[in-house]
């Protein structure tokens, strides 16, 4: 068994952390987001009944968890989950807990990255006087990586690397390093957040331009809190609401268990997890609510913003955004605006790093130095693909498996284990125990009823899903290697055709009906209106691709309309899903090896 | 901003901020546990050292 060399500095240190690990990017950019595609205001009811049902039941199991497993001197999923059950199954479960971490962190620090280059880039000045499609194109240009913005070869991998370097080196410092940042960044990530939201409640139509007369702060503000009742019969949105929780949070994920096991029995736990559950949800609700969707819509409308609500509004548009402010302004904005997104990065993927440090040093006495850089090494070698085959998707491979389904899995089966295997009586004690809140009774019941269908539910209605995903059905180009490139959907539904608008030897530009969201301002809802859209495909003549079309051909999804020499995205999807395959299976042999050690040892249990 | 998305905004942010205020109040608050605890910053505090 392993000592406890390591433990918190302070108990707000503890908070501190553990609320940055929860609070993300994700809090900023995907919350305003899926509260604006599911029913503005509305959302907020599902949200905050998630939150309470299983949000905060999830905090309860995985801080106890961590605590109890920390008892017997374990500091990751894989033997805490060990501890509380009998069998030799429940460890390679535990594998989740270190597996999601180490492939998350691979492309989160490249998005992390992003903003410590957008930080650089506010600074020095490069959005100076560009348009918003300038600004939209940089994006497009930084993430090419063979493309420079600085003039600095390899520019995307390069900051990838350093952003890497920097949360390692934090890492190697242990839970002081991480501490220390989580009481340095929260703060200034609260003071960032704070001034842009006070500039998003007072923009107003001061943001109007020729370009966009009717753009108001407002009409983003009435959008995103105007109750859509009618949206609470959807099951779509109550899944969504589920979904933002488990990504906002941060359950399932291992690491809350990490940083809980450093606790000491009689330390309160309950207090402590709904007190970092709610910074996070302040994080959320009241800043991340308040930024980007009335100042995007304060200068660029609200049909603009429905429309084009998305991750990518944060680094498309906002450097833009506050180019209308005058270049001091803007240089002030862009680093409140990326800093804060840098520090909700930072102390989110520092956290990822503890899990696989703390189970090489239980298992293997290694060090927080070796801990710290063979996790840089692993994530650099699963993260170099997401930042070179960006382009192709296999970034989103990573996201959807390992950041959104892993979390989904892992969470139901430790709730399964808390609630009947480790045995809710005994589970219900070990929450209480030091606590310095008394709990109300019923989430007994909730930890043993509620959350458990409702993961449940989302678990079983997320799998036609990935099967879709396994099968590339979002593709009409499902071979690796192809002599014909076949058109791609047009519509959503992919029922409408296209026609040939313009074309070369090797582009093609299609128009095709669509339809749209906007925002209706006299009956306060959102109607969908139909209008023409256009799509273009460019070809490569150095590997031979030549359009077959003509203009004014009618094309349908599936017809073909280029050969040549093709290398289609899904072998990219596949080499993303095979990766996270291996890293699955070698922490499962590591986990493998953890266990014939313990058993030479005699520590090993049934 | 109409009546109805101010009213559902500053509800469901007054609820956010108060219980997360409340809470982080009472961490602040609330003595810590005799010595040894879960936190070194605090170890040489003669006040909460163990009692034999």
């Amino acid at each position: 068994m392993s000592t406890k060399s390591e433990s918190w500095g302070s108990r707000v240190g503890l908070i501190l952390a553990m609320a940055g690990n929860a609070v993300g990017l994700g809090n900023f950019l995907r919350f305003p987001v899926q509260a604006v595609q599911n029913g503005g205001g509305a959302f907020i009811i599902p949200y905050l009944v998630c939150f309470l049902v299983m949000g905060i039941p999830l905090l309860f199991i995985e801080w106890s968890s961590g605590r109890f497993g920390g008892r017997s001197g374990n500091h990751s999923t894989p033997y805490i989950l060990d501890s509380m059950a009998k069998g030799r199954l429940w460890k390679y479960i535990g594998v989740f807990g270190i597996f999601t971490n180490i492939a998350v962190a691979a492309y989160y620090c490249y998005i992390e990255s992003w903003t410590m280059s957008y930080v650089y880039h506010s600074i020095v000045g490069t959005f100076n006087n560009m348009s918003q499609a300038d600004v939209a194109g940089f994006f497009e240009s930084y993430t090419n990586i063979s493309e420079s913005t600085t003039g600095i070869p390899f520019e995307a991998v390069i900051f990838y690397i350093i952003c890497l370097l920097l949360n390692t080196f934090i890492l190697s410092k242990g839970l002081g390093g991480i501490e220390k940042v989580a009481k340095i960044g929260m703060p200034l990530l609260i003071m960032f957040g704070v001034i842009l939201a006070v500039r998003g409640l007072t923009l107003g139509t001061s943001g109007a331009s020729d370009i966009f007369p009717d753009a108001n702060a407002w009409d983003g503000l009435n959008f995103l809190w105007t109750p859509q009742f009618d949206s609470l019969t959807s099951p779509k949105v109550w899944l969504a609401a589920a979904g933002q929780i488990f990504f906002t949070l941060s359950v399932g994920m291992g690491t809350i268990h990490c940083y809980a096991a450093y606790l000491k029995s009689k330390d309160d736990i309950a207090l402590n997890a709904v007190s970092a559950g709610f910074m996070n949800e302040f994080v959320e609700v009241v800043l991340g609510s308040l930024i980007v969707i009335p100042i995007a819509a304060g200068y660029l409308g609200l049909d603009w913003v429905i429309q084009n609500a998305g991750f990518g509004m944060a680094f498309q548009t906002m450097p833009y955004l506050f180019q209308q402010w005058g270049s001091s302004l803007a240089i002030i904005a862009g680093v409140c605006w990326f800093g804060l997104l840098f520090f909700a990065g930072i102390t989110s993927s520092l956290a990822m790093g503890t899990p696989w440090m703390g189970f090489m040093k239980d298992e293997f006495n290694w060090s927080k130095n070796k801990g710290a850089w063979s996790f840089g090494a692993l994530v650099l070698i699963m993260g170099l693909p997401t930042v070179i085959f960006y382009k192709e998707g296999l970034f989103d491979q990573y996201d959807y498996w390992a950041g959104t389904v892993s979390l989904v899995v892992f969470a139901f089966l430790e709730t399964v284990l808390f609630s009947y295997i480790f045995g809710i009586k005994r589970g219900w004690a070990e929450i209480n125990q030091g606590a310095d809140i008394k709990i109300p009774g019923f989430y007994k019941y909730i930890i043993l009823i509620v959350t458990p269908l409702l993961l449940g539910w989302v678990l079983l209605s997320s799998i036609p899903d990935w099967v879709d995903k396994v099968k590339d059905n979002d593709t009409n180009n499902k071979e690796w290697f192809a002599s014909k490139f076949y058109a791609e959907n047009f519509d959503g539904a992919g029922k409408n055709s296209g026609t040939v608008e313009e074309v070369s030897a090797n582009s093609v530009k299609f128009s095709f009906e669509d339809t749209k969201k906007v925002f209706d301002k006299e009956t306060e809802t959102v109607k969908t209106i139909g209008f023409t859209n256009y799509k273009e495909y460019k070809f490569k003549a150095n590997k031979n691709q030549v359009v077959v079309v003509q203009k004014g051909d009618v094309v349908k999804p599936s017809d073909i309309i280029a050969t040549g020499d093709f290398t289609n995205d899904t072998l990219y999807k596949f080499m993303g899903r095979m990766l996270l395959l291996s890293l699955f299976a070698f922490i499962s042999i590591i986990v493998y090896f953890a266990y014939k050690k313990r058993v030479r040892e005699g520590r090993a249990t049934l | 901003m109409n009546t109805s998305a101010l009213i559902t905004m500053l509800v469901a942010q007054g609820i956010v901020v108060s219980f997360a205020s409340y809470f982080f109040y009472k961490v602040l608050t609330i003595p810590p546990k005799q010595e040894p605890d879960s936190f070194n910053e605090n170890d040489d505090e003669l006040v909460r050292q163990q009692k034999d």
